[in-house]
């Protein structure tokens, strides 16, 4: 994919950058107002908040899903204001998305899912293969390639829907609420997988409600509530348990 | 590269997808199948009638007389202010003497032979046989003709051609209006069966954006889907409409009905029947599913 406009520098490609965004929906709903942060590089951040603070918008303003009715947004290197609707695709290249829900394809088996993800952006059968492997091997289910996710546990798909999202090898992994249908045991192991991946280099932004697993992992944790930022600090916002 | 290797996912997914709802994918192969027969018969109830028109045109003439005081010489120099009327193909002059000896040859074979051998020439009259290039302005032509200084009367019988005129027009306008109907039936049924296709499939059409996946690569399968429906319903509505037409046909050459036509051979119109119908659709079934997906990429 050729250097477009709406790509900024190199010194800009591999961050998240939010200033000043407001969001309002067509029912008059302001999800943000006024929100900036800034994500580097390698960083693990936690976007943490209750029900309806905007943590999803902010999810959807990343991915191209909703533009900003206010304000300047960089997701690696282009300029989400001004990028244009055949560019979103290559954009999204950039990003692994984790849902709560795993978002599996059931007729498809775990190895058959990460190939579909691998398709979608045009991979060789070759690449596929070689890819394939590496990241299954890397979530530990080198074993259970040929299962189908009704025949895996809870964390498993989870583990699937990390693998499916590393797949693709992207800058960064957005989780929006990864431990949300798992056991505290599952979502520790899960929060440790993230962090792992973290540390091979691909920068992490996950959005939980799970005050424990925040407060365990000692990482930056950016707090929203009712669409503005409350704190922004290294160490865990639910540690105060008077904002909650 | 990638473009091959993609062809071949969208083919796979594509006809897969034709089986994953069968039900649907038959109703809308037969829907093509009907549309393009109906379509099919009344473009070649045309065809033939045009082809019987231009026989008719080629041998069709009408006789225009010369005023009886004019000379020989004047009579003949006539010809080429007739030649130069519009749709007038050609022009023979036929002297009297000529036209009294044509028609006592005629009738030769007559009870009453000696009657007519016997009428003298002066019965007759110079004229010219006019052959014109558009039967359907054979009555301009004709008034056109006895516009010319020097013609007095004409013998003509534009029956027949009006008769054959007013049938293609007819056949051509149903086959027009059938044509765009059933285009619209067509494509309104193959739209249906993709969007089927596109719900049942929307949860993977969002992880494929989700990851990355451009509108043309979501889009390769249901298009790939919608050409092979089309493609399928075209193959089987030529061999229907082969069977269909090769039966009239019989039924016209051997019958005393329609002892004026001869039906054109499907031999020799075969290619273009099968192009058209497989033009067709792929149209209708690229342009349904193109259709119906669009929608479903606004993630």
């Amino acid at each position: 994919m050729p250097r477009t406009d709406c790509q900024s520098s190199y010194e800009e490609s591999k961050m998240i950058r939010f200033l000043d965004i407001q969001k309002s929906y067509d029912n008059g709903t302001k999800a943000l107002k006024g929100v900036s942060m800034r994500i580097d590089d390698g960083e693990f951040t936690f976007l943490v908040g209750p029900s309806g603070s905007g943590k999803s918008t902010i999810i959807k303003l990343i991915t191209g899903e909703e533009q900003a009715s206010g304000g300047r947004i960089m997701v690696n290197g282009y300029n989400m204001n001004s990028i244009r609707p055949n560019q979103i695709p290559y954009m999204r290249r950039t990003l692994g998305v984790i849902f709560q829900d795993f978002r599996l394809i059931e007729k498809k088996t775990v190895r058959e899912n990460l190939e579909f993800a691998m398709r979608a952006v045009g991979a060789s059968p070759r690449e596929i293969r070689k890819r394939i492997s590496y990241v299954l091997d890397l979530v530990d289910l080198m074993r259970k390639g040929d299962r189908y996710p009704s025949q895996l546990s809870g964390g498993e798909q989870q583990r699937v829907a990390i693998a499916r999202a590393l797949v693709n090898n992207p800058q960064m992994i957005i989780a929006d609420e990864p431990t949300g249908n798992l056991d505290p045991q599952r979502s520790l192991e899960i929060m440790t997988l993230l962090e792992k991946i973290n540390e091979l280099g691909t920068t992490m932004l996950v959005v939980t409600h799970e005050k424990e697993l925040v407060n365990r992992f000692s990482k930056r944790v950016i707090a929203i509530e009712n669409g503005r930022i409350i704190s922004d600090e290294t160490g865990g916002y639910y540690k105060n348990e008077e904002i909650i | 590269m990638k473009k091959s290797y993609n062809l071949g996912y969208y083919f796979s997914e594509g006809f897969h997808s034709i089986f994953t709802h069968g039900l649907m994918s038959f109703a809308a192969v037969m829907m093509i199948v009907a549309c393009l027969l109906i379509m099919g018969s009344f473009s070649l109830v045309a065809l033939n009638l045009e082809r019987e028109l231009g026989k008719l045109e080629r041998d069709n003439e009408f006789l225009a007389f010369v005023d009886e005081s004019y000379t020989r010489e004047q009579a003949q120099a006539l010809q080429g202010r007739l030649e130069a009327l519009p749709n007038v193909a050609a022009v023979a002059f036929e002297t009297k003497e000529t036209a009294q000896q044509n028609y006592a040859e005629k009738y030769a074979s007559d009870a009453n032979a000696g009657l007519y051998s016997e009428l003298p020439a002066e019965v007759f009259r110079d004229r010219y046989s006019v052959h014109v290039k558009d039967l359907s302005l054979l009555q301009a032509t004709i008034d056109a003709v006895e516009g010319v200084e020097g013609i007095e009367g004409h013998q003509a019988a534009p029956e027949v051609a009006e008769g054959f005129v007013l049938i293609r027009n007819v056949a051509t306008a149903i086959a027009l209006i059938l044509i765009f109907m059933l285009l619209a039936i067509s494509l309104f049924i193959i739209y249906n069966t993709i969007k089927l296709g596109t719900f049942t499939r929307r949860e993977e059409i969002a992880i494929m954006k989700m990851c990355g996946a451009t509108n043309g690569f979501v889009r390769g399968p249901f298009v790939f889907e919608g050409m092979l429906l089309g493609l399928f319903g075209a193959v089987v509505a030529f061999f229907l409409q082969w069977g269909v037409y090769a039966l009239i046909a019989q039924a016209i050459d051997t019958g005393d009905t329609f002892q004026l036509i001869t039906v054109i051979p499907f031999g020799e119109i075969w290619n273009m029947v099968l192009g058209i119908f497989a033009a067709t659709g792929l149209v209708v079934g690229t342009g349904g599913s193109v259709m119906a997906i669009r929608k479903f990429l606004q993630v």
